[in-house]
């Protein structure tokens, strides 16, 4: 089948949701949290390779900053946390944290000027220059990830790992895969390290949890994790499910043309039905009247009418009886006058 | 003769002019703390919180509550209920004020706000609720501004302009209820895509449907409640026609109120019941949730119900008080207090006091322009130049 047929045979239903598996030569990264020992190295690389990130105040091998639980902000694009997990006879488990880079992301989708792309690389870039500041990508990401310069009056950006999307044009490894001294971190396409995730888990099932976070989460992610301890354990939202972020809106915002179609329909309808109900009504009240008018003034022309011939009746019989009288008399006069 | 009844003498120096004035003067001086310091500056937003009380107050109630514009114009223009006409002007004035004040605080909440233009001249994002939103919201300010000028134009003496304008009422006011319907249910969808964050007594796939419901419920509330607050302030600005049908104004919308309240609130079961959340109604949530179904839903609607039945216009007008601070609940228990809700207590957010202060400094920037038009406007009365006689 060619191309153009094989787009045809897609059937396009408004408000459906075509599935998307990803760009076919994406790139992510496999985070095995089992070999993470919480050096923060990928912390100082990511600072290192991004030019707009300062020095923290605590060097990075100050071991105090793991005591507390931290989240990326506007200057951090990926922490490291420490979490002593009960359960897990490893402890403490280490966990890195940055940007997904969800296939069909939430920032994406949610945004009104449409400043994020994702790329065929696999990175899910943000494009300051257009962006409004309306932070609804922050409100919209599961995982908690990009962040704001709320202290920046005249250009704050949205800030959040690119997976060194430029360094990864010039084919140079994302800055904190390059760092990590364990292989905690693999880069690679992303389908080739879910055959290495599946493959490690197969291998040692007493090491690692059947699970590949990423694979399916929110329509999978291009940062895939593998762990020993339960993932919801290390701070991972496990009940997310496994529908794109665009399919919760889609439905929605379907409906919008249809309202915009039919409502004007509607109102209008109504509009005229109301119009034609009040004229019916007056027309009606109108005719009413006019009829009871009409009645009145028919039996008002009958009764002068009638009164008219009685009257000239009467008058024709008072001349009747006048000349009769008259005649008579006269001829009383007549005969008088004779004898 | 130029306005109707005795005008009332409005000092310089009253009690309002100078609390107002007070207001104005703090919310310049956070204005200047906004706009120099960034939004860090005066809000207590971070990055677990990324909207705050700017949003749930000003924009999501304060859509909902100026409501009262659109659902007054179906039922008087397209519905012909003109018994209800002395309503419009009134409804339509605080609909425009109500929006304008929606964008104004806009400008505060957004990082970059002269890029507000943004994504309806250079990169649309029409994937993203938040664009529908702001679509229609601009047009429909459009559409109220448009259907408030007659009353400037009168009020000028501009005929022309005036009658071309008239002319174009049913239109505006379809396209006007069209936006509406648009976007009130957008920003109940804007919550869609965080299934994760809020709670799920709150969240629903509904959420739009539960948004357009209660936005009229709120309109026709509002209507009622202002008018309850016009007639104390400016009842010498109302003429015999707005004074005659107030309470059948009252009656009617009170009676329209009470039957979507009640079919709200069988939307809102049903919400609950196909999600299957009848077990979290025993949690704190669950309460809180409770309150608002039953003193903010239920109660307002029998109220209403019993006002009606009993032509009680003073039981009617607190039925729409209530439903009045219900909507409020709604709204800033979806935006803030049901908003990640799983988050420890110390990464939740509670507005800074400055956010509120500019809050109310932009409701008394509104109030202020509210009384400026009243007491020179034909708003309250017909203007006897323009009388059509309806």
């Amino acid at each position: 089948m060619t191309a153009a047929g094989a787009a045809m045979a897609v059937p396009k239903v408004a408000g459906a949701y075509g599935e998307f598996s990803g760009h076919p030569d994406a790139y992510g990264v496999l985070h095995d949290i089992t070999l993470c020992i919480g050096c923060r190295l990928c912390e100082k690389a990511c600072v290192e390779v991004n030019d707009d990130l300062p020095m923290p105040e605590k060097p990075f091998d100050d071991e105090s900053v793991l005591e507390k639980r931290r989240r990326t902000d506007d200057k951090t694009y990926t922490v490291v946390n420490r979490y002593d997990v009960e359960s897990h006879q490893n402890s403490p488990v280490f966990r890195k944290f940055q940007c997904n880079h969800c296939m069909e992301p939430a920032c994406m989708s949610s945004c009104f000027v449409d400043a994020y792309s994702k790329t065929p690389e696999g990175a899910v870039v943000y494009d300051a220059s257009v962006c409004v500041g309306c932070r609804y990508c922050i409100v919209a990401c599961p995982f908690d990830v990009p962040t704001y310069e709320y202290n920046d009056p005249l250009e704050p950006k949205v800030m959040k790992c690119t997976l060194c999307h430029p360094r990864l044009l010039e084919g140079k490894l994302p800055g904190c895969v390059e760092a990590c001294p364990q292989e905690s971190l693999l880069f690679g396409r992303r389908e080739d390290l879910i055959a290495v995730a599946r493959e490690r888990i197969r291998k040692h099932p007493d090491r690692y949890i059947d699970h590949i976070y990423g694979e399916h989460e929110m329509g999978g992610t291009n940062w895939l994790y593998i762990s020993g301890a339960p993932f919801e354990e290390l701070g991972f939202r496990t009940d997310l499910g496994t529908a794109p972020a665009p399919k919760l809106t889609s439905g929605a915002l379907s409906a919008v043309p249809i309202i915009v179609g039919v409502w004007p329909a509607l109102l209008g309808g109504i509009y005229v039905m109301t119009r034609t109900k009040e004229k019916t009504t007056t027309r009606e009240k109108d005719s009413a009247v006019r009829e009871a008018i009409e009645t009145t003034q028919a039996a008002a022309d009958e009764a002068r009418k009638k009164a008219a011939e009685k009257g000239k009746a009467d008058k024709e019989k008072a001349v009747e009886l006048a000349v009769k009288k008259a005649l008579e008399k006269t001829a009383k006069e007549s005969a008088e006058e004779g004898s | 003769m130029s306005e109707p009844g005795t005008s009332v003498e409005r000092p310089l120096l009253s009690p309002f002019n100078i609390i107002a004035g007070t207001i104005i003067l703090v919310g310049l001086w956070l204005s200047y703390l906004r706009f120099t310091g960034g939004l860090g500056a005066v809000t207590n937003l971070d990055n677990n919180n990324a909207w705050g009380f700017w949003i749930g107050f000003d924009l999501l109630c304060g859509v909902a509550l100026a409501a009262g514009g659109y659902t007054t114009a179906a039922a008087v223009e397209v519905f012909g209920m003109k018994k209800f006409h002395a309503a419009l002007r009134p409804a339509l004035l605080t609909g425009f004020l109500g929006y304008s004040m929606v964008v104004v605080a806009l400008l505060y909440d957004v990082g970059r706000p002269w890029r507000l233009p943004y994504p309806f001249v250079l990169s649309p994002g029409p994937t993203s609720v938040l664009f529908e939103v702001g679509a229609c919201v601009m047009l429909y300010l459009i559409v109220l501004f448009l259907e408030f000028s007659p009353m400037a134009l009168e009020w000028l003496g501009e005929r022309k302009l005036r009658r071309v304008l008239v002319r174009m009422t049913l239109l505006l006011t379809i396209f006007g209820i069209t936006l509406s319907t648009l976007h009130q249910s957008s920003l109940g969808a804007l919550f869609l895509i965080v299934p994760s964050k809020l709670h799920p007594l709150w969240y629903s796939s509904y959420l739009p449907v539960f948004f357009f419901v209660s936005s009229v419920a709120a309109g026709l509330s509002m209507v009622i409640f202002e008018g309850t607050l016009a007639r104390r302030g400016f009842a010498d600005k109302m003429d015999e026609e707005h004074k005659r049908t107030a309470d059948a104004v009252v009656l009617g919308f009170g009676k329209a109120a009470a039957f979507v309240l009640a079919a709200y609130f069988a939307i809102k079961v049903f919400g609950v019941a196909l999600d299957d959340n009848w077990r979290l109604l025993a949690t704190n949530y669950g309460l809180w949730f409770l309150l608002e179904m039953l003193g903010f839903v239920l109660l307002p609607c029998f109220l209403f119900l019993v006002g009606v039945r009993d032509l009680n216009p003073t039981l009617i007008r607190w039925a729409a008080f209530l439903t009045v601070l219900g909507i409020v609940l709604n709204r800033l228990s979806i935006c803030l207090i049901a908003f990640n809700w799983q988050l420890p207590q110390a990464d939740r957010y509670f507005p800074h006091w400055m956010e509120i202060g500019i809050s109310v400094f932009v409701v008394t920037v509104g109030v202020t322009a509210y009384r400026f038009i009243v007491t020179r406007m034909p708003v309250f009365y017909e203007h006897p130049d323009f009388s059509e006689g309806h």
